[in-house]
């Protein structure tokens, strides 16, 4: 039989010597959990191409870069400049390889409403609080790498919005990858976002590099979605170009709640950002939208599960890109909708240019029906700029490099404007812009 | 000397000859109307004109106030004063007409070296030349083009026009599918435009336009070649013998 995964992953063998150093790690259900999940990782290894999740995505350049634990304890003194959103009014906190570091974040000046704290500080003071906030939904997936995070479980935000708080400062998550010059370091930060019953509140991450360099982060988040509450959970994935970004998040989401997310991808080497989302209330709704900007060799995936649980539930989704070079998208959406799940709405939309011959995107929509009153509607494109297009905006005096800028923004537009806060669209609309911008730059270089 | 200048003009698209050597002379201040049966090559001499990808010139040559043409690239002729309404105006989703519009103006007005108008005065600008041709706000902020009516289109096309001011203005077909008030707010747009110093190209089917718009030449293109030119008359004398007598294809 074929090799399925890849077993011989460094971080692997690392684990018995991290192990003791990590927070708690004398409590007896953390041990447990650490040596499940280690266990688990060793079992399957990396996922590779065989397994189905992963077909499209090869993490061999990951397995070679053979990362190690991060231990090492980082000097930043400041955030690096204009690298994250710029979310005038948040409140924000900062993590450092995996690590919170309350001397760079907001943490004393929270609103109302809203509590944030680290989780390696709730590990190590008040631990059996930290269980039951861990502790997975029970239909919560569980690959490789999750079992991976679950083994290294050291610090992330936890962050719990009160029932009923209508929190209109935005809380923005700013984790810096600072990579080890002569060591590939890997972290596995842990995050739950709790949005209690009521509740309205924004949660966005910027993932950014402090410098250029290769690391591994492999995130979780869990995120759970009270009775009628409304979360917006935006994303800006800017890591460092030689960097590893993996990101499962895990949400579910309660009757009548909403969920509206965005994700924009930009930035490291290989990217996967997958969603499972569950709808387990019934009136609920959740939309997972995204924009991705590869060049170069960049890698980017896109991975979406919305399961649909209980009946008269909305989910929508909109994946735009646009690949130039030698850049590679995937794009997988399914949706389940169970037997109970009568009157689901569910619509899918993945689209994607292609600026190079080389570029390339594969794209996997997969519906699963158990109950018979159901609209659901998926599609996908893969396609050029339209040559009629181009001439129509050069007919009238613009130039071909400018008429292509506007096209490829025109394009990204209509997945940006999914996201319900106009002032966050716009932020994403800039970063959109700002990389157009630095292509345009980039081509005008190479033509000199 | 002439605005446009037109010789011998042979050009393929997908390798089939589709125009068969065109003279034609365009002098400032006039107007020109070049009329065909369907498939006669009038949209394809258009697209040559503005220089459109795949329309392969395989002989002659088009001088435009002196300057050869065909050296241009579709932007560059659209800056040295060009322009060309389509018969079948294209949409952009995601661009809005304003910021289209903006954009377009801005470079050919850097490309001449005048300065760039801020939005305030673009706005004040376009609401001017939109507000005769029925054009109000909201189709300004839609994108271009998209969901437009036919006649819509065509309103936008000659808006665009307005703006933008050019030397010469080749009009393919933009009377089709307008109803008679539409046709007159087309014509009147057009008209308004009318200068000594700068010319018309009405490519129609139908002779009702050039009611409005009258010609100082009209051309009949058949199968690639300009068969016969003569005063405004031969609009008339077309409408009522058709094309037939050119041996051509019959009008739809
Ligand atoms: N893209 C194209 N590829 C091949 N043939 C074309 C193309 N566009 C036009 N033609 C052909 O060129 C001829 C002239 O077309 P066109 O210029 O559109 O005529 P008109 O505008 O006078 O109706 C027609 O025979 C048409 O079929
Ligand atoms: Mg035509």
């Amino acid at each position: 039989m074929a090799k399925e995964t890849m077993t011989d992953f460094p971080l692997a063998a690392a684990f018995d010597e991290a192990a003791p150093r990590l927070p708690g790690s004398d409590v007896a259900w953390l041990d447990a959990l650490r040596a499940q999940g280690i266990s688990t990782f060793r079992a399957h290894g990396l996922p590779s191409r065989k397994v189905e999740a992963w077909r499209y995505t090869n993490l061999n350049a990951l397995a070679r870069a053979g990362f190690a634990a991060a231990e090492v304890d980082v000097k930043l003194a400041a955030l690096p400049d204009g690298a994250a959103l710029a979310l005038d009014d948040a409140c924000s906190i900062v993590l450092v390889n995996g690590r919170l570091r309350p001397d760079l974040s907001d943490l004393d000046r929270l609103p109302d409403g809203v509590s944030a704290e680290g989780l390696g500080d709730l590990l190590r003071r008040a631990p059996s609080r930290a269980e039951s906030l861990i502790a997975p939904a029970p239909n919560a997936s569980a690959g490789a790498l999750a079992a991976l995070n679950d083994a290294f479980l050291e610090d992330g935000l936890i962050l719990q919005i009160e029932a009923g708080a209508k929190v209109d400062v935005p809380i923005h998550l700013v984790a810096v990858g600072v990579p080890v010059p002569g060591k590939a370091i890997a972290f596995h930060p842990r995050n739950l976002i709790v949005a209690a019953a009521g509740s309205h509140a924004t949660f966005v991450e910027s993932h950014i590099g402090a410098a250029q360099g290769s690391y591994f982060s492999n995130g979780l988040t869990d995120v759970r979605i009270g009775r009628g509450a409304m979360l917006t959970h935006a994303k800006f994935q800017d890591e460092s170009a030689a960097a590893f970004h993996v990101a499962l998040v895990r949400a579910s989401i309660g009757e009548d709640a909403s969920y509206d997310s965005f994700v924009l991808h930009r930035g490291a080497e290989l990217a996967r950002h997958e969603v499972h989302a569950a709808i387990d209330g019934s009136g609920a709704e959740c939309r997972l939208n995204g924009a991705y900007l590869g060049t170069g060799q960049q890698h980017i995936d896109n991975t979406t599960v919305i399961e649909h649980r209980a009946p008269g539930s909305r989910s929508s989704e909109v994946f735009k890109g646009v690949l130039a070079d030698r850049a590679h998208g995937v794009f997988q959406g399914r949706i389940v909708v169970h037997r109970d799940a009568q009157q689901t709405d569910g619509n899918q939309l993945n689209k994607t240019l292609l600026l190079s011959r080389n570029a390339e995107m594969d794209t996997k929509p997969e519906l699963e029906i158990y109950a018979d009153d159901v609209k659901c509607s998926h599609g996908a494109t893969v396609g050029e700029l339209s040559e009629m297009e181009l001439f129509y905006l050069r007919a009238r005096g613009i130039d071909e490099a400018t008429a292509r800028d506007i096209l490829v923004s025109a394009f990204l537009s209509e997945a940006v404007s999914e996201l319900r806060d106009e002032t966050l669209a716009s932020i994403f609309a800039e970063r959109i812009t700002g990389w157009v911008d630095a292509r345009h730059a980039d081509d005008a270089e190479k033509a000199a | 000397m002439a605005l446009l200048e037109i010789r011998n003009l042979h050009a393929t698209v997908d390798g089939k000859p589709i125009l068969k050597g065109i003279d034609l002379s365009i002098g400032k201040g006039e107007v020109h109307a070049i009329m065909g049966p369907n498939g006669a090559g009038k949209s394809t001499l258009s697209y040559v004109i503005a220089g459109r990808e795949g329309y392969e010139v395989t002989d002659g040559r088009i001088l435009f106030d002196g300057e050869d043409l065909l050296e241009l690239e579709p932007d560059e002729r659209a800056c040295a004063g060009l322009f060309l309404a389509f018969q079948y105006p294209v949409e952009i989703p995601g661009v809005t007409n304003t910021t289209f519009l903006k954009t377009a103006l801005n470079a050919q007005r850097k490309g001449r070296g005048e300065g760039e108008l801020d939005a305030m005065q673009f706005l004040k600008f376009v609401r001017e030349k939109a507000k005769p041709l029925g054009i109000g706000d909201d189709m300004l902020k839609r994108a271009v083009n998209v969901g437009f009516s036919g006649g819509e289109k065509k309103r936008n096309e000659v808006l665009q026009m307005a703006v933008l001011e050019p030397k010469l203005a080749v009009l393919d077909e933009t009377d089709s599918g307008l109803d008679i008030d539409a046709l007159k707010i087309v014509a009147d747009g057009v008209n308004a435009m009318r200068r000594p110093d700068n010319a018309t190209l009405v490519i129609t089917h139908y002779q009702r336009l050039l009611d409005h718009i009258v010609p100082d030449r009209v051309h009949v293109l058949a199968d690639g070649r300009i068969i016969k030119s003569g005063g405004k008359e031969l609009a008339l004398d077309l409408e009522a013998k058709g094309y037939a007598q050119f041996g051509g294809a019959a009008a739809a």
